[in-house]
């Protein structure tokens, strides 16, 4: 059966997009829900999933072509035909040649376990030149041949010791990573970015969490984590001082009377910002659901193009990670964003006295053609007193 | 009913089975096993047939009957004198049980580690991808992606010979005896019948073997099928070829079976009869038929190459696809499953799958045998070599057997290695490895083997190949 590869409903926002790379050619087979072909739009990369298992039919927009929402650009004749079978008639190629009793000249040996990747990454055994003793692949020599995703080029530096050119490996840039490093260099030209640091007391959102953990979970199926005590307490503090929350346009500042937060999220292809709309008309708890929510979707490539795009301040985590201590860069347009680090246990003076105490180091990159240091600093500080007494929030002290 | 869902449901949790469930999630599936074994309390007892009635209590019994034939035979040889040398078997079979125990106890275990969802009853398999099972508490539905059928395999039943387990016994039977019989009577020359009868056999029990074949093992290779057939029947096995037995009638104390060879009929008593002829599916009450699954005609669930039956998403493994009745064989089909089933490559090398016959000494090979090269008109090399020119198999006292190296007369490729000889089991390792990693017999001929060893053995018959062995 033959089915269009159609392209998504783009939001208002959005006129048109260009198609940047096609993932995959005629022929091949494709599992549902992986990645055909992406879409690049003046706002975000946007990744067109197969309807279906299947082999690619035809391909009726090439790269590079505009085209518009609901528009079909290929076409897949579905089977149920899986992956590991299309793998298979490869890897049997192998296997019946290594049954192959009269060893053709030149035949290169392998085993099980290069076996395995030769037919997992689909590389014809012909591409790879063995260094084993007795014309034997290894598995190295899999590992840096010519597969199709990954074509590592032998550079001959002088330095190299070895002969095999086994020192680099070239990858090309994805167009999402491209997408990113093009919006952080933007970001970096355009903008009079400046970062203030402070430091937060986490004794009581631990507690607060150590005591209600169970029962959140419970009752709202996710773990309770430190995020949406941060959003709630940056809405605060962002309504305070509305200019975080702003951008500029040409020769205006914008002002958003609503807070759309974007959360930096690490996906396996690199970094994304999905959006939690309208968090300052939610509870503490919706927004952690959604967060998790958000966060499933970039781990598995799921996150619709509306859930990308707006987005009026961020908060991203590099303590996740372990980070100490880091300047973030502010994601455009937004003016702001707020940077989040590891829990360490640190001494600090509390009245006259040393004490032990779970340490935050936070850091705010803002864009000082319109924020002013005394209210970035204002803004940071007043995120802080909310975090160190939460009740605050309740309080709208 | 009480209903979950899961990525992957395996029914069975013999070695294909509850390796494939680990294996999975390993690979970060959310898996359930089912299994229906329980032990004599009625608990559940998973690791299938292996662990339960055969691999691993058959060995259990191998180990204690040499133990028993060593002191009773060749002790004297290295100066151990022993008054009178008994065997307790009640003492035995516990022993036995008890080995059992910790290996089925260390499944559940295992399972429980990996996270994975273990259910013990009875199932069937519905439409709709469901699986019921009915437990001790209640019956509970299982909702999966893909579901396993690795329910293995049961013994082979002959209309006129019900099996009672106490005079006319199967292999289950076979490992529970409560007495030595004076004379065991064997139907099948296969790896249960000449490993059962080694069992009795060594303690003191008067061995006949009735095979309808014409020809013993007819699978092994013929010259080593040759040496173990000597070597047998000089340890007093009486091994009867192209005999058919065709009826066997009970009295008290003693089976009378009446067997037709070229001789004519003839009737021979025994007060055990051992009905070893082979094994079949074992897909009862699973609901199969109505689900449509193929099965040929001994029950044995059809599958293509990546194991998938003719039903969408379910999927059979281990002795249930028939072929070779191996436990590892099973387990390696589990792991290719389960990789195959998250998109990665899994793959079983059928022509490298070794194979042990546990008498003694054991016989064991892994690759094609003459006789099959022959027929399929390939140009080989031999080469052999014997134990009793190895300085190892001397100091031990163990100097029956030999070692067959069979290789591609032109690539000089390994293709197969046959054993009959002390420890076989463990040395066929070696040209397993060798045979997975398309070595030639030179590079073994070229590679250091320890001394004095039995592999010592192997690295002399790769030399013998190319004419030039250093001891014999």
């Amino acid at each position: 059966m033959t089915v269009d590869i159609k392209i998504p409903e783009f939001s208002e926002s959005i006129s048109e997009g260009t198609i940047s790379t096609w993932l995959k050619k005629v022929g091949d087979y494709v599992d549902e829900g992986e990645t055909l072909v992406e879409i690049e739009t003046d706002k975000v990369l946007l990744e067109i999933p197969s309807p279906v298992s299947g082999v690619i039919e035809k391909i009726i927009k090439n790269e590079n072509e505009i085209v518009n929402s609901n528009e079909v650009v290929g076409q897949l004749s579905e089977s149920s035909q899986k992956a590991s079978q299309e793998n298979k008639s490869a890897a049997t190629d192998i296997v019946e040649e290594a049954v192959a009793v009269n060893e053709p000249a030149g035949y290169k040996k392998t085993s099980p376990a290069v076996r395995k990747v030769i037919a997992e990454r689909n590389i014809d055994i012909a591409d790879i030149t063995p260094s084993g003793k007795n014309n034997r692949i290894t598995k190295q020599d899999v590992s840096t041949s010519g597969s199709k995703q990954a074509k590592p080029n032998v550079v001959n530096t002088p330095i190299s010791t070895s002969s095999s050119g086994n020192d680099v490996e070239r990858v090309p840039i994805s167009s999402l990573r491209k997408k990113i490093s093009d919006r952080l260099v933007s970001a970096q030209q355009e903008y009079a970015m400046l970062t203030t640091f402070n430091e937060v007391n986490m004794s009581e959102i631990l507690s607060i969490r150590s005591k209600n953990k169970d029962k959140f979970l419970e009752q709202h199926g996710v773990k309770l984590g430190f995020m949406s005590f941060f959003v709630l307490a940056a809405i605060e503090a962002l309504k305070e001082y509305p200019v975080l929350n702003a951008s500029v346009e040409d020769s205006d500042i914008v002002y958003h009377r609503y807070v759309d937060i974007g959360i930096a999220v690490s996906a396996e292809r690199g970094l994304v910002v999905p959006v939690v709309r309208h968090a300052d008309a939610k509870s503490l708890s919706s927004i952690e659901v959604e967060i998790n929510q958000l966060a499933a979707k970039a781990r598995d490539n799921k996150l619709s193009i509306d859930e990308l795009i707006g987005g009026t301040f961020t908060i991203t985590n590099g303590g996740v990670f372990g980070s100490m201590l880091s300047t973030p860069i502010i994601n455009p347009p937004q003016s702001a964003i707020l940077g989040m680090h590891s829990i360490e246990k640190r001494p600090i003076v509390v009245g006259d006295e040393i004490k032990i105490a779970p340490m935050m180091y936070l850091a705010l990159s803002y864009d000082h053609r319109i924020i002013d240091g005394r209210e970035a600093v204002l803004f940071l500080s007043r995120i802080k007193k909310i975090i160190e007494d939460p009740i605050q929030l309740l309080l709208h002290l | 009913m009480d209903k979950s869902n899961f990525d992957v449901v395996v029914i069975g949790a013999g070695p294909a089975g509850y390796v494939c469930a680990i294996r999975c999630a390993q690979l970060g599936l959310n898996v359930a096993c089912v299994d229906a074994w329980s032990d004599k309390n009625n608990k559940p007892s998973p690791g299938g047939t292996c662990l339960n009635v055969g691999c691993i209590p058959s060995k259990a019994l191998l180990d204690s009957s040499h133990h028993y034939s060593f002191l009773a035979n060749h002790a004297a040889d290295h100066g151990i004198t022993t008054q009178q040398c008994e065997i307790d078997v009640a003492k035995m079979l516990q022993r036995k049980n008890k080995v059992v125990k910790t290996l089925t106890t260390g499944v559940k275990g295992l399972l429980k580690n990996n996270k994975v969802t273990f259910v013990h009853g009875n199932a069937v398999i519905k439409m709709g991808k469901e699986v019921h099972v009915s437990t001790h508490e209640g019956d509970q539905v299982l909702v999966a992606e893909s579901i396993v059928i690795a329910t293995g395999s049961k013994p082979f039943e002959l209309d006129f010979l019900p099996i009672d387990q106490k005079q006319i016994v199967d292999s289950t039977g076979a490992l529970d005896l409560k007495q030595v019989p004076k004379h065991l009577g064997v139907i099948g020359a296969g790896v249960i019948g000449l490993e059962m009868a080694s069992v009795w056999g060594r303690l003191g029990a008067k061995v006949t073997i009735w095979e309808a074949a014409e020809q013993f093992l007819p699978t092994v290779d013929k010259d080593i099928a040759k040496q173990a057939s000597k070597i047998l029947s000089s340890q007093g096995f009486d091994i009867q070829l192209n005999s058919k037995v065709q009826a066997a009638t009970k009295s008290k104390d003693s089976v009378s079976v009446t067997v037709v060879n070229a001789q004519g009929e003839s009737q021979t008593e025994v007060d055990c009869l051992l009905v070893a002829i082979g094994r079949v599916a074992n897909t009862e009450n699973l609901g199969l038929s109505e689900l449509g699954v193929t099965q040929d005609s001994r029950g044995f669930v059809e599958v293509d190459a990546q194991w998938k039956t003719n039903i969408e998403g379910v999927y059979a493994i281990g002795d249930v696809i028939g072929g070779a009745m191996l436990a590892h064989k099973g387990s390696e089909e589990g792991v290719a499953l389960a990789e195959q089933l998250v998109n990665q490559y899994g793959h079983v090398n059928y022509g490298a799958i070794p194979w042990v016959i546990y008498t003694w000494p054991e016989i064991a090979w892994v690759g094609e045998t003459e006789q099959k090269l022959q027929s399929d008109k390939v140009e080989y090399k031999t080469g052999s070599f014997p134990f009793m020119a190895l300085g190892r198999a001397r100091a031990m006292g163990e100097t029956e057997g030999v070692i067959k190296f069979i290789a591609d007369a032109k690539s000089d490729r390994l293709l197969g290695v046959h054993i009959v000889g002390p420890n076989a089991s463990e040395l066929i390792a070696e040209a397993v490895v060798a045979i997975e990693a398309e070595l030639t017999v030179e590079d073994l001929a070229r590679t250091i083997h320890g001394h004095p060893t039995l592999s010592e053995g192997l690295h002399e018959a790769a030399l013998d190949l190319d004419g030039r062995a250093i001891h014999f």
